[in-house]
C-alpha cells in the first residue's frame, strides 16, 4: 500500500493570522472550520473524535503518531463526531490491534470530517498557547484571511449545544437510583458509568423543563459535558436551578460551568484550555491529588462565586483554577474534569460513588 | 505535607561497581538524589566505592565515603556519622539489599536510623517472588501461575492444570541453563527431566508462559499522601521472552488503545498503593496481543534502569523527586523543574517517540553465546528522540557506534532465507538488522510476525525504511527531488546512507540539501507537549517546523560524550564529559554537550548549557556545531568515541581543541608512534604491524617469543592475545580468520611480550609543562589488560630512578606531541628499562580516581589548558607531584557470570565491566576493601573451609607457594588438580582433596562450600580446555575466582594483615584529599 494512495492530495490549514500550514488531506473531501485546539493525550484519539464537547473545533494532537491502533467498536463516545477536523503529524494508515475494524482516515471519511496530516503539530500547539483562541480552516486550497474571518463570524453565532444534544428522551433500565441525565453534548462514558453503578437513567434534551423533569420523578440529576461557551446557555439557567434545588445533582465539565451560572457565578475563557489526560486536581477537603481527564476551554471565575452558596471543592494544581464546586447546604456538586475518563485515567471515578451516596442519603430522608 | 522535621542528616547508599544489569543509571539517580536532598537543607552522607562516578564527587554530598558496601563497613560509617535517615532505593539492587541487611542486622534500630521512603515491608513484598505473588492474589491481580516441583510427574500435573505452554526454570543454574519452554505434555516430559537433572538441587519452577505477549512497563511514583502518578509507560518491541534490558523499547506505548493504557495504569496505581511504595517504582506487564488479558511480570520498588530511561525520555527527574518524597514532601509540593512553575504531581505528555536500543559486548567476546533470553547481557544502551518511529530507530542505530550508519550489516547480505529465518526466531543482538535484511529479501509481514511475535506495527515501520531505500535507489543525484530528500531526512536517513543509495557522495547530498534549504530544526523536551512554556535546554533534531533553540550568547564550546557504556569505555568518560562541561561554565564559556546514553549524568539537562540527545555520528555532530556556532570541539573526554570523530570533524572545518589532530595520529598509529619514541630515545617494545600470517610468523621469529598480537585502532585491547610459540601464533590467527566477526583484524600488531611490571600515568599538559599527580602500578604482570589489573596508587614498588624516568618520558612525549589537555601513558618496567607501551591522547579510566584521591581536578585543568591557560598559573604545581599519604587500590569487577562462553581468565583482552576503589593506610588494608567490596565476596576464609587451586606450570613459583602455605597454616583446606597437588606436596604443603576433572570439582562443591578458587591459565580464551571449564564452573557456582597469581598473593597478604589487627576506621574522601593536597 503506497502511503500516498489514500490521501486526497495536498491540504492546507489557514489560520486567521494568515499563516498557512501545508500537509496531506485525508478523510472526507470537505472543508473543516473551527477553533483550533490541542489535545495532549498520547492515546484516546477515538474518544476525542467522538466527544461532543469538541463540537465546532479542529483538534490538533500533540502526540505525533496517531491512528496506530485503528478504530474499534467499543470506544465511541457518541454515535458520530462533532468536531470539524483533525490535525496530526503522522497518520497511521496500517493500524495494528486485535479490535481495530477500520483506520482513522476511513472513520473520518465515513463520518464526514477532514484530517490534515504531516503537520508539525508542535508549532501549531505553541501558536495556540501564545495566541489563545485561534480560528482556522482545513481545505484543499490555501484561503484568504478575510474568508477565514467571515467563517469565524458565522460559526460564532451557532448554538453548539442545540446541535449535539438529543431530540428525544431515552430510557435505560436499571435497578438502582433513577438519574435524569441532562444531555448538553454528553459522552457515552458518563451514561456507561451510571449504568455500571446500577442506576436507571433517563437521558433528556438540554431544554427539558422543570415540570418535565419533575414528571420523571428522578432521584438525582446529572448535567453532562458539552461544547461551547456556557454563557450561551444563561437563558436556561433559572429553569435548571429550580430542578437543582429539588434533587441531588452532579455537574460534569459544561454541566459544572452551568451550575456556577445558575448560582450567579461567571465563566471566562482560558487562554488555551485544558485538554488532555494528565491534569492534576487537588481535593480541597482531603489534600489528595488526582490525575484527571480534561477537555474544557472555559472556566468558572472564582471571584464571581457567591461563597454563601458554593464552595470550591477541587482545584487545578498547576494554575489553581476552579476544578470543582459544592453547594454549602444542598447535595449539589460539580467537577470541571471528567470522572468517567475515556480518554484518560479513571482516578476520579469515586465522584460517581459520591453522587450515588448523596441520592441514597436524600432518598432515605425523603422516604423515612 | 512538608518535610519530616526530625531528618537532618541522611545516608545514601550507592550501587557500587558497574556490572551488567546495574550500570551508570545509578550514578545519575544517586547524584540527583543527593543534590535534591541538599536542596532541601539536609546533610548528605554517601557511601559508594565506585570511583568513576559523579555522585562520589566531594561537591555532590557533604561527606563521601569510598568504602566497601558491606554491613560491617556501613555500620562503622553509621556509628561515626549518626545519620537520622537512610535512603535505600537509589543504589540499585546492591543498595537495596544492603539496606535490608542493615535493617535485619538491627543496625538501623541500634543507631536510630529511619528508613526513608519506601518501607522495608514494601521492598520485601516487591523483591520476594513468593510474597509478591501472595500480595497480588490478595488484591486480585494476576501473576503467571507457577509452582516449584521436584519430579517430572508433578511438573506435568501442574502444567495440565494451568495449561500450556509452560516455562521450566531449573533452580540454581546460570542464566536458566537446562530450562526451556514446553508446548505440550510430551515436550514437558523431556524439558522437565533435563531441568531437574541440570539443577544441583533437582528442583525446577514450572511457570505459565506468556512468551510472545506484549511487554509493557509503567514507571509509577507515589507520595506519602497516596497521590500516584505515571511518569511514563513503555512498550518493548521485542515481546515477552527477552529481558527488558536486552529489548528494544519505545516510549510511550504505541499499540495500546486508551482503554488498555488506562487499564494497566489503574492496575499500576493499585499495585504501588498495595505495596506502600513512597518514591518510584517500576511495574512490568505482559499483555495478550489478542485480548485484554494481562499478567504482572515484575515489580521493582526502587529507581531502576527503566526509571533513568523514563526520566530522560520525558524530562521528569524521577530520582530527584523520589528523594523529596522520601523526606515527606507531597508531589503537589515539589515544583516540576522543567517548567519551574508547574508541579511534580502531573503526568508527562510526550510529543515525540523515544527508542532505546541495548548495547551488547559481543564485539569484545566473539565466542560468547549471543542468544538473547531472560538473562540480561547488554552492558549499556542508547536512546534516541524523534517525531516518527523510523527516525527514532535509525538515530538509535547510529548511536550504537558499531560501524552501522543504517539498518545494514554487510555480513547479512549473503545470508540465505533459512539463515535469516533462524536468526529471527532465535533472537541475538543483531535481530533488528536481520529484520531489515529479511524484508529486503522478500519476507512477508506475517512470516516475520510468526517467526518473532513482534507486533506488525513495528514491522511496518521497518518496512517503511526499506521501501524508502528502494525508492531512493531508483534515483541518482540528478533525479533526486528535494521532496524525496526531505522525506528521507525526516525518516532519519544519514546523508551517507542516501549517498550510497543514489550513487553519490555524502558531500553531494549535503550540497543538495543546502540548495533546497533542508536543515534540521531542534525541538525541546519539555514534559508537557508544549502545553506550558518551558526553557529546558534539552533538544533533539527533527526536519520540520520551527527550531526552538535559544541561541547562547558569548563563547560556546562543544563537548562530545562517550555514548553507550561498553567494555573498555565505561562511566569514567561520562565523569570526564560532565566535568569538562562544568569547567567550561566556570571559565564563563557555554558548554554544548552531545550524547545519547540515557543512563548518565552528562545527559541530565542540568549538566550542560545546551544538551543535544543525538547520535555521536559525524553528520549529527556537525549539524549541532553549525546550529550552535561553537568555536571548537573538545574530543578528549568522550573516550575513543570522541577521538574517532576528531579527524572528520576537523576536515569539515570544526576546530578540534587541545592536542592537535596530527599529534593524536602520532599516538594512535603504531608506525608514527614508534618513530616518535625512537626520535625521543625512549625504549618501546619491539614489534611491527603485519598484514598476513606469513609476515606475522616472520616478525615473531625476528623479535622472539612470547609475542603479543592485537588489531590496530581499538579500545580495550579487543582481540589481544599472547602467544608463546609458532604453533600458537598460527592457530590463533587461523581461529581469527575463520570467525565471521573477526574478519577485519588486519593490520595486526605483533609485539614482543615483556612480562615486567606495568605502570601508568595520567597527566595534564599545556604544550610546555606537564602535571603528573601520581603513578599507578599494576599488580599483575604485563600481558593483562590495564583495565583488568588491580592497580596501586601511589606506586609502592618503583625506585625513585624509575619514577623519574616515567616522569621525564611523560614530559618528553607530551612536549614532542605538543599535547594540550589530558594524556595517558602506559609503561612496562623490565629491570632498569622503562618501555613505553602506549600513549592515549585523551582522558582515561584512571582520571576520576587520580582526581579524587589527589584533589587535583584533572579535567578542569585540562579544559583550562585547552582554552589557553598555562599550568604554571593554575596553582597546582607541575611535574611529578609528591605522593599522597595513603594507599589506594583499584580493582576490576566482572560480569562474566552473565556471559556464557566467555572465559573469566585475565588476559590482554579487557573483560571487566566496572571497578571499585579501596582506601587505606596500607596497601594490604586498601586491597582488602577492594576485594571485599560487597558482602559474601573474597572475605576471610574460615578455618576448615575449602580453597581450590589449579596452577599452570609457569605459575608454580615461590611467591604462590608462600601464600598457599600461609593460608594452609591459617586453616584453609586445599583442593587441587593432580599436577598442582603433586607440586604442592613436593613443596611440603598438604592437599586434602585431589580433583581430577570438572565433574569431580562439582561433586566436591556439592559437599563443601569453597571460600574461593585460584585457577590460572596456560593460554586464554580457548574453549575445550580444563582450566576454562573449571573457571567457568567456579563463576557459575558463585565461587570467587582468581586467575592470576599476583592478584592472589596480594589478596592473601591483605587477609593476613587484617588478621594481624583490625583495619583502621574509614575516612571520607574530602578529608583524605585534603591530606593529599596539604602534603603536596
Amino acid at each position: 500500500m503506497d502511503r500516498e494512495n489514500q490521501s486526497l492530495g495536498t491540504g492546507y490549514l489557514t489560520l486567521e493570522s494568515g499563516e498557512v500550514f501545508t500537509g496531506k488531506l485525508y478523510g472526507a473531501p470537505i472543508n473543516g472550520f473551527g477553533e483550533v485546539v490541542f489535545h495532549t493525550g498520547m492515546t484516546g484519539y477515538q474518544e476525542v473524535m467522538t466527544d461532543p464537547s469538541f463540537a465546532g473545533q479542529i483538534v490538533t494532537f500533540t502526540y505525533p503518531l496517531i491512528g496506530n491502533y485503528g478504530i474499534n467498536e467499543k470506544d465511541y463516545e457518541a454515535a458520530k463526531p462533532a468536531l470539524t477536523g483533525m490535525i496530526v503529524s503522522e497518520l497511521c494508515m496500517e493500524p495494528s490491534h486485535y479490535e481495530s475494524n477500520m483506520t482513522l482516515a476511513q472513520a473520518a471519511e465515513a463520518f464526514g470530517f477532514p484530517i490534515l496530516a504531516g503537520i508539525d503539530t508542535r508549532t501549531i500547539t505553541k501558536r495556540v498557547r501564545q495566541d489563545g483562541t485561534v480560528f482556522g480552516v482545513i481545505s484543499d486550497q490555501p484561503m484568504q484571511v478575510e474568508e477565514v474571518v467571515s467563517l469565524r463570524y458565522k460559526h460564532a453565532k451557532k448554538s453548539l449545544v442545540a446541535n449535539v444534544s438529543r431530540q428525544q428522551v431515552e430510557r435505560y433500565p436499571g435497578t438502582g437510583e433513577h438519574v435524569v441525565l441532562i444531555d448538553l453534548g454528553m459522552k457515552q462514558s458518563i451514561l456507561d458509568a451510571l449504568l455500571q453503578q446500577g442506576c436507571r437513567v433517563t437521558v433528556v434534551p438540554f431544554d427539558t423543563s422543570f415540570a418535565q423533569i419533575n414528571a420523571l420523578a428522578p432521584d438525582g440529576l446529572l448535567f453532562s459535558n458539552g461544547p461551547g461557551d456556557p454563557e450561551h446557555l444563561l437563558a436556561y439557567c433559572s429553569e435548571w436551578r429550580k430542578a437543582v434545588e429539588q434533587y441531588p445533582t452532579l455537574g460534569i465539565c459544561l454541566g459544572h460551568q452551568v451550575l456556577a451560572l445558575m448560582y450567579g457565578g461567571k465563566t471566562e475563557k482560558l487562554a488555551y484550555g485544558h485538554r488532555g489526560s494528565n491534569h492534576p486536581v487537588k481535593d480541597m477537603m482531603t489534600g489528595k491529588v488526582y490525575m484527571s481527564s480534561q477537555n474544557h476551554g472555559y472556566v468558572v471565575k472564582e471571584e464571581s462565586l457567591d461563597k454563601r452558596q458554593l464552595t470550591v471543592s477541587y482545584r487545578n494544581v498547576n494554575d489553581g483554577s476552579v476544578e470543582g464546586l459544592r453547594h454549602v447546604s444542598l447535595p449539589v456538586f460539580s467537577v470541571q474534569f471528567h470522572p468517567e475518563a475515556h480518554p484518560g485515567p479513571s482516578d476520579t471515578s469515586h465522584i460517581f460513588h459520591q453522587f450515588l451516596q448523596s441520592m441514597r442519603v436524600v432518598g432515605a430522608k425523603r422516604y423515612a | 505535607m512538608p518535610k519530616l522535621p526530625h531528618i537532618h542528616k541522611v545516608l545514601v547508599i550507592g550501587s557500587g561497581p558497574i556490572v551488567i544489569g546495574q550500570a551508570a543509571e545509578f550514578d545519575y539517580a544517586g547524584a540527583q538524589a543527593c543534590l535534591s536532598l541538599k536542596e532541601a537543607g539536609v546533610q548528605v552522607v554517601l557511601v559508594n566505592n565506585n570511583p568513576a562516578t559523579i555522585m562520589t564527587d566531594e561537591q555532590v554530598a557533604d561527606k563521601v565515603y569510598l568504602e566497601p558496601l558491606t554491613v560491617e563497613s556501613v555500620t562503622a560509617i553509621i556509628a561515626k556519622e549518626r545519620p537520622d535517615g537512610l535512603l535505600p532505593t537509589l543504589g540499585g539492587q546492591t543498595g537495596l539489599n544492603l539496606a535490608v541487611s542493615l535493617a535485619e542486622a538491627g543496625v538501623l534500630e541500634k543507631y536510630s536510623v529511619q528508613l526513608l521512603g519506601t518501607p522495608l515491608a514494601a521492598i520485601q513484598n516487591g523483591e520476594d517472588r513468593e510474597l509478591f505473588k501472595q500480595l497480588m492474589q490478595q488484591i486480585g491481580e494476576p501473576v503467571p501461575e507457577s509452582d516449584t516441583v521436584e519430579s517430572v510427574e508433578s511438573a506435568i500435573e501442574f502444567a495440565n492444570a494451568i495449561g500450556y505452554p509452560v516455562i521450566v526454570r531449573p533452580a540454581y543454574t546460570l542464566g536458566g541453563a537446562g530450562g526451556g519452554i514446553a508446548a505440550d505434555e510430551a515436550s514437558l516430559r523431556k524439558v522437565a527431566a533435563g531441568g531437574i537433572a541440570a539443577s544441583p538441587i533437582g528442583q525446577v519452577l514450572i511457570e505459565r508462559s506468556v512468551k510472545g505477549w506484549k511487554e509493557i512497563e509503567y514507571e509509577v511514583m507515589r507520595d506519602a499522601n497516596d497521590t500516584c502518578i505515571i511518569v511514563c509507560n513503555m512498550e518493548n518491541l521485542d515481546p515477552v521472552g527477552i529481558h527488558t534490558g536486552d529489548s528494544i523499547v519505545v516510549a510511550p506505548s504505541q499499540t495500546l488503545t486508551d482503554r488498555q493504557y488506562q487499564m494497566l495504569r489503574s492496575v499500576s496505581t493499585k499495585v504501588i498503593r498495595s505495596l506502600g511504595v513512597v518514591g518510584g517504582c517500576n511495574i512490568q506487564f505482559a499483555l495478550d496481543p489478542n485480548s485484554d488479558r494481562y499478567v504482572l511480570i515484575e515489580v521493582n520498588p526502587r529507581v531502576s534502569r527503566s526509571s533513568a530511561l523514563a526520566s530522560k525520555a520525558t524530562g521528569y527527574p524521577i530520582a530527584r523527586i523520589a528523594a523529596k518524597l522520601a523526606l515527606g514532601y507531597g508531589l503537589d509540593e515539589v515544583l516540576n523543574p522543567i517548567t519551574g512553575y508547574t508541579y511534580a504531581s502531573f503526568e508527562p505528555a510526550l510529543d515525540y517517540i523515544v527508542v532505546k536500543i541495548p548495547r551488547f559486548p559481543f564485539d569484545k567476546f566473539p565466542l560468547a553465546d549471543r542468544k538473547l533470553g531472560t538473562q540480561m547481557k547488554a552492558t549499556g544502551e542508547v536512546m534516541s528522540i524523534a517525531r516518527n518511529l523510523e527516525a527514532g530507530l535509525l538515530k538509535a542505530v547510529r548511536s550504537l557506534e558499531q560501524g552501522c550508519t543504517h539498518l545494514t550489516r554487510p555480513e547479512l547480505a549473503s545470508w540465505t532465507r533459512e539463515e535469516l529465518a533462524h536468526s529471527l526466531q532465535e533472537a541475538t543482538d543483531i535481530r533488528l538488522f536481520v529484520f531489515a535484511e529479511a524484508i529486503r529479501k522478500g519476507f512477508t509481514e506475517s512470516e516475520l510476525h510468526n517467526l518473532t511475535g513482534v507486533d506488525p506495527f513495528f514491522l511496518r515501520s521497518l518496512r517503511k525504511i526499506v521501501d524508502l531505500e528502494v525508492e531512493l535507489s531508483c534515483h541518482d543525484s540528478k533525479t533526486l527531488t528535494s521532496e524525496l530528500l526531505l522525506e528521507a531526512k525526516r525518516r532519519g536517513f544519514a546523508d551517507e546512507t542516501i549517498a550510497s543509495l543514489v550513487g553519490a557522495t555524502p558531500a553531494e547530498i549535503k550540497s543538495l540539501r543546502q540548495e533546497s534549504g533542508i536543515t534540521p530544526s531542534y525541538k525541546i523536551v519539555d514534559t508537557c507537549a508544549a502545553e506550558f512554556d518551558a526553557q529546558t535546554p534539552y533538544y533533539y533534531s527533527d526536519w520540520q517546523g520551527v527550531d526552538e533553540v535559544e541561541s547562547l550568547a558569548g563563547r560556546k564550546v562543544l563537548v562530545l560524550g562517550s555514548g553507550p557504556i561498553r567494555i573498555g569505555q565505561g562511566i569514567e568518560f561520562d565523569y570526564c564529559s560532565v566535568h569538562a562541561a562544568k569547567a567550561l561554565q566556570a571559565s564563563g564559556i557555554a558548554a554544548v554537550v552531545v550524547n545519547n546514553n540515557p543512563e548518565t549524568v552528562s545527559t541530565d539537562y542540568e549538566t550542560a548549557d545546551h544538551l543535544y540527545f543525538e547520535p555521536l555520528h559525524v553528520e549529527d555532530v556537525l549539524h549541532i556545531a553549525e546550529r550552535e556556532q561553537v568555536e571548537g570541539v573538545m574530543v578528549q573526554f568522550g573516550g575513543q568515541t570522541a577521538i574517532n570523530l576528531a579527524a572528520k570533524l576537523e576536515q569539515a572545518g570544526l576546530k578540534v581543541m587541545g592536542t592537535s589532530l596530527a599529534a593524536i595520529e602520532r599516538a594512535e598509529d603504531r608506525e608514527l608512534f614508534y618513530t616518535m619514541l625512537r626520535k625521543l630515545d625512549i625504549p618501546h617494545i619491539p614489534g611491527k604491524g603485519v598484514s598476513s600470517l606469513e609476515d606475522a610468523t616472520a616478525i615473531a621469529e625476528e623479535i622472539g617469543f612470547p609475542v603479543l598480537m592485537r588489531p590496530s585502532y581499538v579500545i580495550g585491547g579487543q582481540g589481544m592475545v599472547v602467544v608463546h610459540n609458532i604453533d600458537e601464533l598460527q592457530a590463533t590467527i587461523q581461529d581469527w580468520l575463520n570467525h565471521p566477526n573477526m574478519s577485519m583484524f588486519f593490520p595486526l600488531l605483533v609485539d614482543k611480550y615483556v612480562p615486567g611490571k606495568e605502570a601508568e600515568v595520567d597527566a595534564v599538559c599545556d604544550g610546555q609543562s606537564v602535571i603528573i599527580p601520581g603513578i599507578f602500578q599494576h599488580v599483575e604482570r604485563a600481558g593483562i589488560h590495564s583495565g583488568d589489573s588491580v592497580a596501586l596508587f601511589p606506586a609502592p614498588h618503583l625506585t625513585d630512578d624509575i619514577k623519574h624516568k616515567i616522569a621525564s618520558y611523560t614530559e618528553a612525549i607530551a612536549g614532542e606531541m605538543e599535547a594540550v589537555g589530558l594524556i595517558n601513558i602506559q609503561f612496562v618496567i623490565d629491570g632498569e628499562t622503562v618501555y613505553v607501551l602506549e600513549v592515549n591522547p585523551r582522558a582515561s579510566r584512571t582520571v576520576p580516581i587520580t582526581s579524587k584521591v589527589t584533589g587535583i581536578p584533572m579535567v578542569q585543568l585540562a579544559v583550562r589548558a585547552q582554552l589557553g591557560e598555562k599550568l604554571s598559573e593554575m596553582g597546582y604545581g607541575t611535574g611529578l607531584l609528591p605522593e599522597i599519604p595513603f594507599a589506594v587500590v583499584k580493582a576490576p569487577v566482572f560480569s562474566t557470570i552473565k556471559l556464557n562462553g566467555v572465559d573469566p581468565v585475565l588476559g590482554p583482552e579487557m573483560k571487566s565491566t566496572g571497578e571499585v576503589l579501596g582506601l587505606g593506610h596500607s596497601f594490604e588494608e586498601a586491597a582488602g576493601k577492594a576485594f571485599a567490596f560487597k558482602d559474601n565476596l573474597y572475605g576471610d576464609w574460615q578455618k576448615g573451609q575449602l580453597v581450590m587451586i589449579s596452577l599452570a606450570d609457569g605459575d608454580k613459583q615461590d611467591g604462590v607457594r608462600e601464600s598457599i602455605g600461609q593460608m594452609q597454616a591459617d586453616g584453609a583446606n586445599l583442593a587441587a588438580t593432580p599436577g598442582t597437588a603433586e607440586w604442592l606436596k613436593n613443596e611440603g604443603i598438604v592437599v586434602k582433596h585431589i580433583v581430577a576433572d570438572e565433574a569431580a570439582w562439582i561433586d566436591l562443591l556439592q559437599e563443601e562450600e569453597a571460600a574461593f578458587a585460584l585457577v590460572t591459565a596456560t593460554k586464554g580464551n580457548r574453549h575445550g580446555r580444563t582450566g576454562f571449564a573449571l573457571r567457568s564452573r567456579m563463576v557459575q557456582q558463585g565461587v570467587p575466582l582468581f586467575s592470576a597469581v599476583d592478584t592472589f598473593e596480594l589478596y592473601v597478604k591483605s587477609i593476613m594483615k587484617k588478621r594481624g589487627g583490625s583495619h583502621a576506621a574509614s575516612e571520607d574522601i574530602g578529608t583524605l584529599s585534603k591530606l593529599a593536597v596539604t602534603k603536596a
